[in-house]
């Protein structure tokens, strides 16, 4: 494949003309995998980062059947190449000792799997009714903008991935956002270039707006009935 | 008779305590003395029966006997498994993330407990991906367990044994329904199994399985502790216990309440929940997530319980209150719901898979003004062949809030299918141009509808994600 269509390929998957970022390095380290789908890959023709491996094997020792490990190990390998690429699939499979097939089936099934390459951080924003009927789609929009990041789509940094998500389990903070995992809200215009900015100076996502964390909400501390949020 | 100020919460009780996510602090509040009890003073027979005289009936929306279910399992040396159910993902629930990030340890003595009575040596949390913080604090509540021996070898001496893993998710709705919970903790695609056999005979791995919601385990300790007539005194004959009311919506104070079963609902909703914002009426609310069928401001002077909200012709589900005002077309409701579960639906049964797509399709027609008032009854029986048709109830789940909010509301579509067509109409004609983004129709209905479909089309990665949920893919976008 010339570098023409490489580069084509790579517009495609991540929405976004024209950018060159070092996700681009990732697509195609990824993209030259030729295994087969259908057959186990052989552990000793596989090159895994050991640390990874370590953590896919402590995973399957947890379980009766080690197949149960096949999330938790996808999650590992995601985390750990920032998507699911062909070679972070092949990794997986040949620690587990499963064909790539078979985990490609769980990967599709998935919400929170990516497989295309996806900015170093995911931002869910609930769009299920609770948050529609606080104004989650301006919160979407708002993201969007200060982002940069087309929704389901990546920034052109490759900084920020934003997702809408189906209900997050955080209705009482509605409108919110799950940054890498952390719930915010009420989030609204302003919050949005907080999170942007925050970060692009690239501070811990567990810093960004920790009054906005539900942690710090009066019904969310049980004194709650009746009082409500400050 | 709402259990607020009056020392009588069960599940909230210690909420206020700062590190209650600490084994030492739920140890100084009287944790654990629940099961020092039950595996010193009782034999698992003797906890199962006060779990049955509790009437203590299951949180995660079904409302069956908890004793009972877990009394189905078959007695004797097999490999049995326990899993607690805290993949909470229906829309307005958000109770057992506050349950599990609030009082970890409740809920590990109450399984551990559960576990003992019904002889099971191996205990699951199968927790959603999403919940990344709580699964967090689960973890660690669960190392602190195990390094107190409150779980895993011979726990407090006693010579019983059960292993607590926390299995996380990785984001489907469907995971919830607990056959396809089964399938995806072992490792595959989460798609419903046929019943029978029931999970109580051959569940994960083929073992007998007690599945319970997060928060009917968390109750568990307090019914052993305090005696089956102790939990009775709170609630109604039919539906004992006090439950955890989510809260949100259009409401001035969204969030997680702990209140009795029979409990007015318009105390929840307006008192406890502050109601809907000044000058705004409830137009509809759903009693029990978005699963449940809406009900409207007639129904509000009803007990909040299992039978009463039967008999109104809804359910009380998982207990999740969501209030929608009377700025909010019934169009844009139906759409949202039908959206998330079209997304959801894991595509094995064609009547889930086809329908919810087809009810998007028909309730985007009416927004769109190409829809005719046919079109209101073809959509009801798109839900009449859902119900009851599918191996599991998502897409029922569907299908009973459509219906009623048809049934509920049926002039105001007919207006909205008139006034889109008349619009449509002018656009046609040139009379008007075409609306664009935001002022595509005045007012909230097109939240996620018009413009949110014209963000999604702009971006090519998001319309392949769109493809993804081509027949045969459940999960992803």
């Amino acid at each position: 494949m010339s570098d023409v269509d490489a580069n084509m390929k790579l517009d495609h998957l991540r929405g976004t003309p024209g950018s060159r970022t070092r996700l681009e390095a990732q697509v195609w380290s990824g993209a030259r995998v030729e295994a087969d789908p259908a057959a186990v890959p052989d552990p000793a023709v596989v090159d895994v980062p050991p640390q990874l491996r370590q953590a896919i094997e402590q995973q399957m020792a947890k379980y009766p059947d080690f197949h149960s490990a096949a999330i938790p190990a996808l999650k590992l390998a995601q985390a750990e190449h920032g998507w699911l690429s062909p070679v972070a699939m092949v990794q997986v499979a040949a620690v587990m000792q499963v064909t790539p097939a078979y985990l490609e089936s769980i990967a599709s099934f998935y919400d929170m799997f990516e497989l295309a390459p996806a900015g170093e951080h995911s931002i869910y924003v609930c769009t299920n009714i609770s948050c529609s009927l606080c104004g989650a789609r301006d919160l979407v929009e708002a993201l969007s903008e200060a982002t940069g990041a087309p929704l389901n789509g990546s920034s052109p940094d490759g900084l920020v991935h934003l997702r809408s998500f189906e209900c997050l389990g955080a209705c009482d903070i509605a409108p919110m956002a799950s940054i890498d995992g952390h719930y915010r809200g009420p989030l609204d215009a302003d919050d949005a270039r907080t999170i942007a900015e925050h970060l692009r100076a690239g501070r811990p996502v567990q810093e960004l707006l920790t009054e906005k964390s539900y942690e710090h909400r009066y019904s969310a501390e049980g004194r709650g009935a009746g009082q409500g949020p400050a | 008779m709402t259990v607020q100020g009056d020392g009588r919460l069960i599940l909230f009780r210690d909420f206020t305590e700062p590190a209650r996510g600490e084994i030492d602090a739920y140890e100084s509040h009287g944790g654990y003395r629940a099961m020092r009890k039950a595996f010193g003073d009782m034999t698992p027979d003797q906890v199962l029966r006060e779990l049955e005289a509790s009437g203590l009936r299951g949180r995660g929306g079904a409302g069956f006997s908890m004793g009972k279910k877990a009394s189905f399992l078959p007695h004797g040396e097999i490999e049995k498994y326990l899993c607690c159910n805290a993949d909470e993902s229906e829309p307005g629930a958000f109770k057992d993330r506050e349950l599990i990030s609030r009082n970890p340890h409740q809920l590990i003595e109450g399984m551990m407990i559960a576990a003992y009575a019904a002889g099971i040596r191996h205990a699951f949390v199968f927790i959603r991906g999403e919940y990344v913080e709580q699964a967090d604090v689960l973890e660690r509540a669960v190392e602190q367990a195990h390094a107190k021996g409150y779980a895993g070898d011979d726990i407090l001496g006693s010579g019983f044994s059960c292993s607590l893993v926390v299995h996380r998710g990785a984001g489907a709705y469907i995971c919830g329904e607990e056959t396809a919970l089964l399938d995806s903790l072992e490792g595959k695609r989460g798609n419903p199994r046929l019943r029978p056999p029931f999970p109580a005979n051959q569940g994960l791995y083929q073992g007998p399985t007690l599945i319970n919601n997060v928060e009917t385990l968390s109750n568990v300790p307090h019914v052993v502790e305090h005696g089956a007539d102790w939990f009775r005194s709170f609630g109604t004959e039919k539906s004992p216990g006090t439950k955890m009311v989510s809260v949100s919506g259009n409401v001035l104070r969204p969030g997680n309440f702990e209140v009795e079963l029979g409990t007015p609902s318009r105390q929840i909703i307006f008192e406890l929940a502050g109601g809907p914002p000044p000058e705004r009426r409830i137009k509809c609310w759903f009693p029990g997530g978005s699963s449940s069928p809406v009900l409207t401001e007639e129904h509000l002077d009803l007990p909040y319980d299992f039978e009463h909200m039967a008999e109104a012709g809804s359910m009380l589900g998982s207990g999740s209150i969501i209030v929608v005002d009377d700025s909010v077309p019934i169009v844009s409701v139906a759409l949202w719901v039908a959206k998330f579960y079209r997304h959801e639906s894991c595509g094995k049964c064609v009547p889930c898979r086809e329908g919810t797509n087809w009810t998007v399709n028909l309730l985007q027609r009416i927004d769109s003004g190409d829809a005719t008032p046919m079109d209101l009854d073809v959509m009801e029986s798109v839900q009449g062949n859902i119900i009851g048709n599918c191996l599991c109830l998502l897409g029922d789940s569907m299908a009973m809030p459509i219906s009623s909010m048809i049934r509920h509301f049926r002039p105001e579509f007919e207006e909205h299918i008139a006034v889109r067509q008349q619009a449509a109409a002018r656009v046609r004609d040139g009379t008007v141009a075409a609306p664009t983004g935001k002022e595509a129709g005045a007012g909230p209905d097109l939240v996620g509808v018009a413009a949110g479909d014209a963000l999604v089309k702009q971006d090519p990665q998001a319309a392949r994600s769109e493809d993804r949920q081509s027949p045969g893919h459940g999960g992803s976008a």
